[in-house]
């Protein structure tokens, strides 16, 4: 009984946590950047929606809609307006632009952060679910907002596998990831690969933070743990390993709920805590990551 | 070094401490405390910039180092109540092994991956902190007895005064050959060990140092509040605003990073009136500076120096 609810409980989270880890780790794959304004996006896009459907009310769907279309856009805007600057900047020397990069975006997040706490206030908001209702699995009572966002994020991963090793533009990004100056010699453009991966890297976290402000509610003081926790996800799969991640977040998913349930939610994050540490200690690299 | 003392650079550090000390015989108390609390600030992002700037380690964590420095002068001071001087003087020998500890993967590991061990590293002791709420005040924070002295102005002093010399021995230390050599093996190791500089040592050295002055600033500062919380001395935010004080205020520069740290703090305030904004404008404010002055405020005053 227990043991189901801890599989139940534990699918739904680790998929949100892949979901919101993919984008990350892509982005890292194939511009080296470390965006630590992630948590921003995702709140930003869970904020988004719920004042869409909440305020404005124009119906779940669509405040999802604008959710997913606020995070894909404050994408953008992070990538023109602090990213590239920084990457394009001749001032900045090439093995500064890492830290650079992480500087810039952790203030760039901080600032959406403080947007949002400035017009919506810091108090937490739950979007309206899509799916209401409970149903009975294996007699768990299971929300039915809870087996859509596990749905979704496994939907939304397999659309971007097939994406990204079936389609031509997912092809350029693959080869981007494995070697980008092999594919600027190959004629393509490097930046507008950038800009794809951004795209789907917005539309991603956007999804990822709209599920998340469904399931389990979000405010402005979220920001710095979800970033903290893909942060982790992806360090443990092994930073630009997409499957990597997917098996981190499955990992950190589990231990999470595993901990909570049979431990107590207030340990809840230790043990995934203390596996990066032991991982970092072995295998550097991560799970499934390349030096 | 001896370069140092007839530069101009000294001359105006010099210039600003001497009208820094004057500060309490003229203004309030006020200002005397957001100071007091900037100066402490100003050391936590020296010790960060040693590390990044010269050792080339980014440290995500530098409250690490601050908060078991802080917690450990508290904690001694609650439970046993020892003297003021040896909880402080116990709290940065707990944060120098607290930098051993983080040291030793930071010789293995390099670039974010570092990075993350050390914002790992805050995100576990601030669960500690939490879990062993008995020991340390939990979220609600640890109630420290004894406090250094209530006078504002002698507050103020030995605040002005540690920074000071913190910042003489910090900025001495890198622009001395073991600067020189930390610089080297933080932008080639393999090239700095193959010219026969041990890195393992130099690296070491960096840290303890570091911590050393970090654990020191942060047991100071807590026995200045009378109490330590996570949201003072640990929470990855207080990290984030050294870091961003550093650059801010030019990193390789060290004497940069207390004037960072310094703006940082003063900006804050100044700003309290624009209410939740605050944070949104300073963050805004060091964004542009990282993206149109990389340098920093000493670095671009610096280099026009020397371009002149």
């Amino acid at each position: 009984m227990r043991a189901f609810q801890i599989l139940i409980d534990g699918f739904a989270i680790s998929a949100l946590y892949a979901l919101g880890a993919t984008g990350f780790t892509l982005i890292f794959g194939v511009s080296g950047v470390l965006n630590l304004s992630h948590g921003a996006i995702m709140v930003a896009a869970a904020v988004a929606a719920w004042a869409a459907a909440s305020i404005l009310n124009v119906g779940t769907y669509a405040g999802a809609l604008i959710g997913v279309a606020v995070a894909l856009i404050t994408a953008f805007a992070t990538y023109f307006a602090v990213v590239k600057p920084i990457q394009d900047s001749r001032r900045i020397p090439n093995e500064e632009k890492e830290i650079f990069v992480l500087t810039g975006t952790l203030l760039w997040g901080i600032m959406i952060q403080e947007l949002i706490a400035y017009f919506f206030t810091n108090n937490a908001k739950t979007v309206l679910p899509i799916v209401e209702g409970v149903v009975d699995i294996l007699g768990v009572r299971t929300p039915k907002n809870e087996i859509f966002t596990a749905i979704v994020c496994c939907l939304v991963i397999a659309l971007l596998w097939l994406l990204v090793n079936r389609t031509r533009t997912g092809k350029a990004v693959l080869a981007a990831s494995m070697n980008p100056r092999g594919v600027t010699l190959l004629g393509l453009e490097l930046t507008n690969i950038f800009i794809v991966v951004w795209a789907i890297y917005g539309v991603l976290a956007g999804i990822a933070g709209v599920l998340l402000g469904m399931f389990l509610g979000v405010s402005s003081y979220s920001v710095g743990p979800l970033t903290a926790s893909a942060f982790s996800i992806v360090v443990l799969g092994g930073l630009g390993s997409v499957s990597g991640s997917l098996i981190a977040a499955f990992v950190v998913g589990y231990l999470e709920t595993i901990t909570a349930y049979l431990v107590s939610p207030a340990y809840r994050t230790i043990p995934a805590l203390l596996l990066l540490v032991v991982v970092m200690y072995i295998r550097p690299q991560g799970l499934l990551g390349r030096r | 070094m001896s370069g140092f003392f007839t530069s101009r650079l000294f001359f105006v550090s010099l210039a600003l401490v001497v009208i820094a000390a004057t500060l309490p015989l003229y203004v309030s108390g006020y200002v005397l405390g957001l100071l007091t609390v900037a100066f402490y600030f100003g050391v936590f992002a020296m010790a960060w910039d040693l590390l990044f700037g010269f050792a080339g380690e980014v440290n995500f964590g530098p409250t690490f180092l601050i908060g078991v420095g802080a917690y450990t002068a508290g904690i001694l001071n609650n439970q046993f109540g020892w003297s003021v001087y040896l909880c402080i003087l116990l709290g940065a020998l707990a944060s120098v092994i607290a930098g051993l500890v983080l040291a030793l993967p930071a010789l293995r590991v390099r670039g974010p991956y570092f990075g993350l061990t050390t914002l790992v590293a805050v995100l576990m002791l601030q669960n500690f902190i939490v879990v062993f709420a008995d020991l340390t005040g939990g979220e609600i924070g640890l109630t420290i007895p004894d406090v250094i002295t209530i006078n504002a102005g002698a507050n103020y002093w030995i605040a002005l005064g540690f920074m000071t010399i913190s910042a003489a021995i910090l900025y001495g230390l890198s622009q001395s050959p073991i600067g020189l050599v930390l610089q080297a093996s933080g932008q080639d190791p393999v090239q700095a060990g193959a010219l026969g500089f041990n890195i393992v040592k130099h690296k070491l050295a960096a840290f303890i140092v570091s911590a050393f002055f970090s654990g020191l600033s942060g047991a100071l500062l807590v026995f200045y509040f009378g109490t330590a919380s996570v949201g003072t001395v640990v929470d990855v935010a207080v990290g984030v605003n050294v870091i961003v004080s550093a650059v801010l205020g030019g990193r390789r520069t060290v004497l940069g990073a207390a004037l960072g740290a310094i703006f940082l703090i003063v900006a804050g305030e100044f700003l309290r009136p624009t209410g939740e904004l605050a944070t949104f404008i300073v963050s805004a404010v060091a964004l542009l500076v990282v993206l149109f002055f990389p340098g920093g405020f000493l670095g671009a005053a610096l280099s026009r120096e020397a371009r002149s």
